[in-house]
């Protein structure tokens, strides 16, 4: 009844064996040991499960680890290029004080990821918008807003 | 990079959080653990006729499935201890550890089944062959404390959890001679707390016959305690833990029957075993605050100064109370808030129901104090044609009587008194900032186009930093690091941080050379934990003496070994320096000495250890407070609010770290706007709860939250060193009563009264549809 499934998560393939009913979310965090992927609400609306699914936000709740055969997986592990260092989308968060309890935040993280990746130029009410799949209740979302645009200052500096 | 009081320090919480490496409850994994899952009630109230586990405990993979008898025949309980609380309850109030017989709420857990995954736990849930005879429910608070209503639970002999009375002053005098008497009557809903990580338990008994157990809660001292209590365990045989916690906002405040059921059920067949609640046993479970019917009168004078108030307050409590009672104490206390009320008298009624028990969220009773004050000063504005700004002012308690002492008691017996603060200087302040006096102007501007906008004005305070003390211990170690142990409880608020920051003040060190350690009963044996804004308050005062204290031990040895008076010494950068010259020696040989060495003595006048322990002690409340401007446009067609501007002063005393407090205040506040505009827990009339996903129950998103702007005055609390005063809660206290005021303001054209919250667009329609009909008025569409 089991499967075995291969699966690239940050650069790394992973072989592993679950059941069929298995969630991704539960895949990643208990099966490949990779626990900063949160649960937040299991039915796919509070985005704190959101990863890179071949660099596309989904949240990891909805899918089954059978349908990620094969696939190429991003998570909150792999943002920072050394894991003693913070990339520059969470040096902003931390900067602007983007989270508090931090449980929603890699959720969070990924989807900014997503947006800033397009390398477009948005507009407070485009990355309100665009955060709209992911629930803070610590924030007020204010900051994580801040440090989104804050990001794409440091950005725009940066490329000028 | 030294930080001291007052500087937006980094969190120490934060690289972790950000790269996903803290460990949550759900993070730890430990040896041949076993999972759990709860076969919990289908229905709001039913005997239980029959319950079969058999074909349930024959599926392979179940370890066993616990019910009632189990429970009873391993501990002699049946029901939750009220250790946590000093009061008594008379009448059984607490629910079962596991129910056996009757089922008074959706969601009650009956068994427990443990299965080497969760997946199998949940599918022997199926196989468990349970019957219910259905028993008359009885859903409204209003109505649950009439005679004729049905019994909520069968075992009780009447609805009304207690009656309560709250009075001060000569209320019969007071309306006897009022000018005016305005009535209202106002429901409030207020739903739940939501963290965004569920609550959790761990549960491990270790070989030598000790028991670990980790559970995501505010409050490990009484989770250790209500253990105890149950399992008859000595005191060393249980270690509690708190893991990171992922947000709390109250339903982590209260010891719940997973708590004890694991930690029982793992005794009894010595295994480790964890159990992760879901969202939707969330919803089901941890406690909400729910529904208060009101019902005031207030005499005012002919200026419209109060005179008095009086009235009846029912509170739903659910069917149990997990806790002694507090939320409406609270809230008819609170009452007065920032104005002088010269007779108050509400008559408090606690009113059971078949829905789950009720307990503090954010604020804790204070914002329907505040919601309904505020409504009723709106009320007396609008009956005697004053500007609503300017009839508060008139009522606020001014600077001059500060400290200010209204004639009611706080829980602990104390005197409710009003420490400090400037409460007309704060309004006046935010309404200058939110351009309150030429928004007559505006709104008439906007109207002619046809829409709709309105502003909204609320004030409140919090009483904050409850006692009785906070624990904590300072220890510079040989390596030179700092630790510090303390009771309080961490659950993303950043309490770690502003306790070092408090730390690194008084001994000059920077913060990278502190750890705090929070949330354990082995390191921190004494403790009360997280909530009433209670933390920076309690431990902030206890680390700053513990922390002072260190650094006179430090000075005095280090006065022996540089041969100069304690005078001449100086706490810098991590030593004990002698005043304008370079002779130093460092905390950390300081220490390396008190550590002791074999025969050798210590300095005349020391003891051992570089360390403090301290359980600073306080009665009173220190109150902040606040004042809030809400700006909102109604689309009357659409029945959608929309958020426009909000403008929010704080005066909460010392700020240790304003980046932290500012994300407090603007987290209180979005948590507020959710009351207003979208939280509602739903029960249909079988008391169903239909709002169990987010997609159903609507916490507030980025894209509804408007621009928030926030204005700070730092009155120092006489009644601690440090004068701060508590943060975490005083930002949701009056966001209900301002929005709904500005909705009220918009749609003022309509003459339409808003006597409830929250506001939801459905009931919006009802409202302005209602107001058309009944004054045949033609609206421009």
């Amino acid at each position: 009844m089991k499967k075995t499934i291969k699966l690239t998560v940050n650069g790394q393939i992973y072989e592993c064996t679950v059941e069929p009913r298995v969630s991704l979310a539960d895949c990643i965090r208990h099966h490949l040991g990779l626990t900063g992927t949160h649960v937040g609400c299991e039915h796919g609306v509070c985005g704190v499960c959101t990863i890179l699914f071949d660099g596309a936000s989904v949240r990891s709740c909805l899918l089954y680890a059978v349908q990620a055969e094969g696939h190429d997986i991003q998570t909150i592990e792999g943002v920072a290029h050394d894991p003693d260092t913070l990339d520059e989308i969470q040096q902003c968060f931390r900067d602007n004080h983007a989270l508090q309890c931090g449980f929603c935040t890699p959720g969070m993280i990924m989807t900014v990821k997503e947006i800033l990746s397009e390398g477009q130029k948005l507009s407070e009410h485009d990355i309100r918008d665009a955060l709209s799949g992911n629930i803070c209740r610590c924030t007020g979302y204010q900051p994580i807003v801040q440090a989104v645009m804050d990001l794409m200052a440091r950005n725009e500096r940066k490329a000028g | 990079m030294t930080y001291h009081i007052g500087s937006s320090a980094p969190r120490s919480e934060d690289p972790a959080l950000l790269r996903g490496q803290c460990q949550f409850l759900d993070d730890l994994n430990l040896p041949n653990q076993l999972h759990v899952a709860f076969l919990r009630s289908d229905y709001a109230h039913a005997h239980i006729t029959k319950l079969d586990v058999s074909r349930a405990k024959a599926l392979r993979g179940v370890h066993a499935i616990i019910t009632m008898d189990d429970i009873h025949h391993f501990t002699g309980h049946k029901r939750m201890p009220l250790s946590a609380s000093p009061t008594k309850a008379t009448a059984p109030i607490t629910p079962y550890l596991l129910s056996g017989y009757e089922v008074a709420f959706v969601g009650e857990a009956i068994a427990m089944v443990v299965a080497e995954s969760r997946h199998c736990a949940e599918d022997a849930i199926d196989l468990i062959d349970i019957h219910y005879e259905m028993l008359d429910v009885s859903l409204n608070a209003d109505q649950s404390i009439r005679d004729d209503a049905p019994r909520v639970r069968r075992e009780a002999s009447s609805n009304v959890l207690n009656r309560l009375k709250v009075n001060y002053g000569d209320i019969d005098k007071a309306f006897s001679e009022a000018a005016h008497i305005l009535s209202e009557h106002i429901y409030q809903h207020r739903g739940c707390g939501h963290p965004m990580e569920t609550r959790g338990v761990i549960a491990e008994p270790t070989r030598d016959g000790k028991l670990n157990v980790w559970s995501s809660t505010q409050m490990p001292h009484d989770v250790h305690q209500s253990i105890l209590e149950v399992l008859r365990l000595d005191d060393d045989a249980l270690r509690v833990i708190t893991p990171e916690v992922g947000g709390g906002f109250g339903p982590k405040y209260c010891v719940y029957p997973e708590e004890l059921v694991i930690p029982i059920a793992a005794c009894m067949l010595k295994k480790t075993l964890k159990w992760v609640e879901d969202r939707r046993e969330h919803c089901l479970t941890a406690v909400q605050e729910r529904d208060q019917f009101w019902t005031l009168d207030i005499a005012i004078d002919a200026e419209g100064h109060i005179r008095g108030i009086r009235g009846h307050l029912v509170h739903d409590q659910g069917a149990y109370a997990l806790k002694a009672v507090n939320l409406p104490y609270n809230s008819a206390t609170a009452i007065p808030g920032p104005y002088i009320v010269p007779a108050l008298n509400i008559d408090v009624v606690i009113a059971f129901t078949n829905k789950v028990p009720a307990s503090s969220v954010r604020g804790a009773g204070y914002p329907q104090a505040a919601f309904a004050m505020e409504r009723l000063m709106d009320k007396i504005a609008h009956h005697l044609g004053v500007d609503r700004a300017e009839i508060r002012q008139r009522n606020l308690i001014p600077k001059e009587k500060m400290p200010y002492t209204k004639p009611l008691k706080a829980r602990s017996g104390a005197p409710i008194t009003y420490d400090s603060g400037d409460y007309i200087d704060a309004q006046r302040r935010v309404l200058k900032a939110a351009n309150w006096d030429t928004f007559k102007q505006r709104q008439h501007d906007a109207l002619k186009q046809g829409r709709y906008i309105g502003i909204g004005l609320a004030n409140a305070v919090k009483g904050t930093g409850r006692g009785p003390y906070e624990s904590g211990t300072v220890r510079v170690n040989p390596s030179g690091m700092i630790s510090i142990y303390t009771g309080a409880a961490s659950m993303g608020q950043g309490i770690k941080t502003t306790l070092a920051q408090i730390c690194a003040e008084r001994l000059n060190v920077s913060l990278d050379k502190i750890k705090v350690w929070s949330g354990d009963t082995l390191t921190a044996p004494l403790g009360l934990g997280g909530f009433a804004s209670r933390q920076l308050v309690t431990a902030g005062n206890t680390v700053n003496m513990a922390a002072e204290q260190v650094a006179q031990k430090a000075k005095k040895l280090a006065s022996v070994m540089l041969e100069a008076s304690v005078e001449d010494l100086e706490l810098r950068d991590g030593t004990v320096a002698v005043r304008g010259s370079d002779l130093s020696v460092s905390l950390a040989e300081l220490a390396r000495i008190l550590r002791g060495a074999p025969g050798y003595s210590f300095p005349e006048g020391l003891d051992p250890s570089l360390q403090s322990d301290v359980k600073w002690q306080t009665e009173a409340l220190a109150y902040s407070n606040t004042c809030h401007v809400a700006e909102v446009e109604v689309d009357i067609e659409l029945c959608k609010v929309s958020l426009i501007k909000y403008t929010a002063l704080q005066d909460m005393g010392v700020r240790v770290n304003p980046m932290i407090v500012e994300g407090q205040i603007v987290g209180g506040i979005v948590h507020g706007i959710g009351n207003a505009l979208f939280e509602k827990m739903i029960y249909n009339d079988d008391g169903q709860p239909l709002t169990t996903t987010f997609a159903d129950y609507l916490l507030p998103t980025a894209p509804e939250v408007p621009e928030i702007s926030t204005l700070y005055m730092e009155t120092p609390s006489p009644l601690n060193p440090l004068g701060v005063k508590g943060v975490g809660e005083v930002g949701t206290i009056p966001v209900t009563a301002a929005v709904i005021s500005a909705i009220e303001d918009a749609l003022s054209p309509l003459n339409i009264s808003i006597t409830e919250t929250p506001i939801l667009p459905e009931r919006l329609f009802t409202l302005i549809n209602d107001a058309r009909m009944s004054s045949h008025h033609h609206i421009r569409t």
